[in-house]
């Protein structure tokens, strides 16, 4: 009897609103600024209401709005609506054909029970420094298109991720992500996890090089996981690594020089100076992933 | 103090339609266990981690105390109490309970919700073992047993795609 009448709750009280429309979301989320959060898949916001970490006087849930999870692969990108759920990247056969990273990285992220509701936008929104796809965001050159009161806004995704917080403001929609395929590019992500996959890696990289059919580097594009105060472009690496053969040479001056730019956080799973060390681990094995030139013409990105 | 917003919400459970009032910030966990009474969803760690309130909402395993109940409005839900026919323990159930892939049951319903959606969708058994499971917390620390239910119904003749689509009461059609 005492479960009955309401004694069950977890999240504080909010008000719940489920706008229809990107248009009907903005004035939304433009009425009711920082007091709003905006609801996604749920997977990151729902937990911290559960826990009462954070108190919106407001809910927006955007599972309703119309247009915003449709994923399309043409004119070298491809442009994920930030509602698009995770498993549904994971299934998209065009999209693991056109960049067979994202669908690789994707099923790093927890598991497929919740993926099935997490969305990209909700995890680049989210933007924890340790997760998987805000540094993949990053590697990749993503460009966030973001709708407010005012317009339309799209920026790069170093521009989005600020020490400890996201570019967007209050009042703003993450819409869509558009992820530049990148001719010649091959990306890998690899992650040291906590103890077993699922939970946010203690460290992770995604790194990819595009090399001539004689094994020069002519360009890198490396960004790291859990390796700072935000998803970390490791440009140092990138210019340690290009313009020669991935010799054991050069990947060792990109592994001091991610070693010098990381600046992990400190807490029980471990210290900043055995997170730098698992950067080089997992820096090292991402670049002995990739494929030389020419064993998959078709891979990409 | 704001005062707690109440709607109706509306929705299939296990071929039912089911109708209650929730405040909105009702947890769907807690709307299914306590507002309808199916307590054969598990409520564990209410963070999304431990797997065992796993339901199925439009026929994909979700977290239940990952969602709020007015989420669920219009759609269709499925619990453990779908899964049996008339009180007689499907296929799947049969299988967890011979190769002994339970044994205080409380990671058990979870468990096999997200079982039947992988044998829907026609996962092999290794991604099975190892994605689908992963998402669940067994503190019996009994995989063994869950995973040998998994590789038998993989042995079954016919396989597991046999489950049928739409759950219990609702499967004809």
């Amino acid at each position: 009897m005492s479960l009955r009448k309401g004694s069950v709750v977890k999240p504080p009280v909010f008000e719940y609103m489920a706008p229809a429309t990107v248009e009907e979301t903005v004035r939304a989320l433009a009425r009711h600024g920082a007091r709003a959060a905006p609801l996604a898949g749920g997977q990151s916001l729902v937990p911290l209401l559960n826990r009462r970490r954070v108190r919106p006087d407001v809910v927006v849930d955007l599972g309703r709005v119309a247009g915003l999870d449709t994923v399309r692969v043409a004119d070298g990108a491809v442009r994920i609506g930030a509602l698009a759920r995770l498993r549904t990247l994971e299934r998209h056969e065009t999209l693991g054909a056109a960049l067979p990273v994202l669908r690789q990285t994707v099923r790093l992220v927890a598991h497929p029970q919740i993926r099935t509701r997490a969305t990209l936008g909700g995890s680049l929104c989210h933007a924890d420094p340790a997760a998987e796809l805000p540094a993949l965001a990053v590697a990749l050159g993503a460009r966030l298109r973001l709708a407010g009161a005012g317009g339309e806004r799209e920026l790069d995704a170093e521009e989005f991720f600020r020490p400890g917080r996201t570019a967007r403001r209050p009042g703003e929609l993450l819409t869509e992500i558009t992820l530049p395929l990148r001719d010649g590019f091959t990306h890998r992500f690899v992650e040291i996890p906590r103890h077993a996959h699922g939970g946010l890696p203690l460290v992770g990289v995604c790194a990819g090089t595009r090399r001539e059919a004689d094994g020069t580097v002519t360009a890198a594009r490396i960004a790291a996981a859990g390796a700072a105060d935000r998803p970390l472009r490791l440009r140092g690496a990138e210019r340690a690594l290009t313009g020669g053969p991935l010799t054991e040479e050069a990947v060792a001056r990109a592994l001091d020089a991610a070693a010098s730019a990381a600046a992990p956080p400190a807490d029980p799973h471990g210290d900043a100076a055995y997170r730098t060390a698992l950067l080089r681990t997992a820096l090292r094995r991402a670049l002995a992933a990739a494929p030389h030139p020419g064993t998959d013409p078709k891979e990409r990105a | 103090m704001t005062t707690a917003a109440r709607r109706t919400v509306t929705l299939t459970v296990n071929g039912a339609a089911r109708s209650a009032p929730a405040e909105d910030r009702t947890l769907l966990s807690d709307f299914l266990r306590h507002t309808l009474r199916l307590t054969g969803t598990h409520v564990g760690c209410e963070e999304g981690v431990c797997g065992a309130c796993t339901v199925l909402l439009d026929g994909e395993p979700v977290r239940s105390c990952l969602l709020l109940a007015v989420q669920a409005q219009g759609r269709t839900v499925e619990t453990v109490e779908g899964l049996a026919d008339d009180g007689r323990l499907n296929a799947l159930q049969r299988t967890l309970k011979e190769t002994h892939g339970l044994q205080c049951g409380f990671c058990t319903p979870g468990v096999l919700m997200s079982l039947t959606a992988a044998e829907r969708e026609g996962l092999d058994e290794e991604e099975t073992a190892g994605q689908v499971l992963a998402g669940h917390r067994c503190r019996c620390t009994g995989y063994a047993g869950i995973r040998a239910a998994v590789a038998a119904r993989h042995r079954a003749p016919g396989g597991p795609r046999q489950a049928p689509r739409g759950g219990g009461a609702e499967a004809a059609g």
